[in-house]
């Protein structure tokens, strides 16, 4: 197996620009699954079965069907639906949130049900408001028990992402696949593709398990 | 001040408290014991609230706290409440716990709030603790911490949910010693405990509970030294 050096660097410029959208839209995904997740997560914690059975359902189908699938009903069918064209990026983008929004749901309602209940009651009976009681005591610690897991989903968001090749979105494995077609290497640009997805993961995981030592409390 | 009428409360089909009926007057300190399982801390937490009443009224000050249009975070501004788990925010400093609720809930100013608390903590014993996290501070001291948090807005009333239950026999006396105190200045106290020498020591009037019911109350000394009802004295008897 000799390595083509000159290929891999007329791709360089491709690699680069494919990683920067990858951790674009990794990012988008990120940001916007994060806050979608907390809604549906506290939607799904809701007393009310009737009102809370929506959020179950969407969770339950967004885990339970393929991303890959997903990924294609999104940008084939759900997005000409309603703008009459598509747009690879907005569609993987959207796929990424809405995939990732259903498995941080679930790390939410277990990191929020994980607070001792006695925080509640200690909070609400020095007077404060349910809302209160939530943001200034039980998401807070909330958050801390829920890094490692979305630390997880976060890794599993940047791999995901790859998928958006499918729907040729110009992201990292796009080039990869499009460097194979056009000098039928395969060595080359797969590995360098894995070896770049791994220096995202690694990254995103020394960052994630530095926030968590500074919010330590003892 | 405190006024507790055919208070009853289930759990579905387990009826914790069968008829409640309790006054507890300004500046009173009422101890409340009993077997496990009797109802009293139920009881107890039924005085703010945080469970929900089947039936029965409970007046503070003459608000009826079941009617729902009672604004309940008003009447618990009012009620302090310590717990047998202590239930600090782990995440927050000991000063921090103490300045949360005036500043989020009274709007006190950051500074004010800190000075005051700073004032709690000198109080209990406990100043040099105030930049702690409460993980690095004994069972005596949290609890300790805990009253603090609960007197920094200025409640009228205190109820203690068996204050020394879980902690180590030799931080009990701290505990009560904050306690005992806070009776002496005038503080309305209802306290559920096993300490019978407290009880003895600073309560006004002992109230004996067994299934649900008030079974016997009277002032420390007539109930400890001639119970009337038997399930007094056997439970007496097996607790001195």
């Amino acid at each position: 197996m000799d390595i083509h050096w000159d290929i891999l660097a007329e791709y360089a410029p491709f690699f680069l620009k494919g990683t920067l959208l990858t951790i674009g839209l990794s990012l988008a995904g990120i940001l916007i699954g994060t806050v979608l997740g907390l809604f549906i997560g506290l939607g799904k914690m809701l007393k009310n079965k009737f009102l809370s059975l929506p959020f179950g359902i969407y969770i339950t189908i967004f885990r339970g069907t393929p991303m890959l699938v997903q990924i294609m009903l999104i940008h084939f069918a759900v997005v000409p639906l309603f703008t009459g064209g598509t747009n690879a990026i907005a569609a993987t983008i959207l796929t990424l949130s809405l995939n990732s929004a259903a498995y941080i749901a679930e790390i939410f309602r277990a990191g929020i049900q994980s607070i001792d209940k006695g925080q509640m009651e200690a909070s609400r009976s020095l007077g404060m408001s349910h809302v209160q009681a939530m943001r200034y005591v039980i998401l807070p610690q909330a958050f801390k028990r829920m890094i490692p897991p979305l630390g997880n989903e976060f890794i599993v968001l940047i791999k995901e992402s790859s998928l958006a090749s499918i729907v040729a979105a110009p992201e990292l494995m796009y080039w990869g696949r499009a460097m194979q077609g056009q000098y039928f290497r395969v060595w080359e640009p797969y590995i360098t593709a894995a070896l770049i997805y791994l220096v995202l993961t690694v990254s995103l995981s020394f960052l994630l398990s530095r926030l968590e030592r500074r919010l330590a409390t003892e | 001040m405190i006024v507790v009428e055919k208070l009853k409360k289930s759990f579905g089909t387990n009826v914790v408290l069968k008829d409640i009926n309790v006054t507890v007057k300004p500046q009173e300190v009422v101890v409340v014991i009993g077997p496990s399982g009797s109802g009293k801390s139920t009881f107890l937490r039924c005085i703010n609230l945080l469970e929900t009443i089947t039936g029965g009224h409970v007046y503070i000050e003459g608000i009826d706290i079941t009617d729902k249009k009672t604004d309940i975070n008003k009447i618990r501004t009012e009620v302090g409440m310590v717990f047998q788990q202590f239930n600090l925010f782990p995440h927050k400093k000991v000063i921090e716990n103490i300045m949360l609720a005036p500043m989020k809930v009274r709007n006190t100013p950051a500074q004010e709030a800190r000075k005051k608390g700073l004032a709690l903590l000198r109080k209990v014993g406990l100043e040099e603790k105030a930049e702690a996290f409460p993980d690095s501070l004994s069972g005596g001291q949290k609890q300790r911490v805990a009253i603090a948090r609960a007197l920094a807005m200025e409640p009228k009333i205190m109820l203690f949910d068996e204050p020394t239950s879980a902690l180590d026999p030799e931080m009990v006396g701290e505990v009560l010693e904050v306690m005992k105190q806070l009776a002496k200045e005038g503080m309305t106290m209802v306290v559920v405990t096993h300490e019978m020498g407290f009880a003895k020591e600073v309560g006004d009037r002992v109230i004996f509970m067994d299934d649900g019911l008030i079974v016997e109350e009277n002032t420390p000394s007539e109930l400890f030294d001639h119970p009337k009802e038997d399930r007094t004295k056997a439970f007496l008897s097996k607790i001195l």
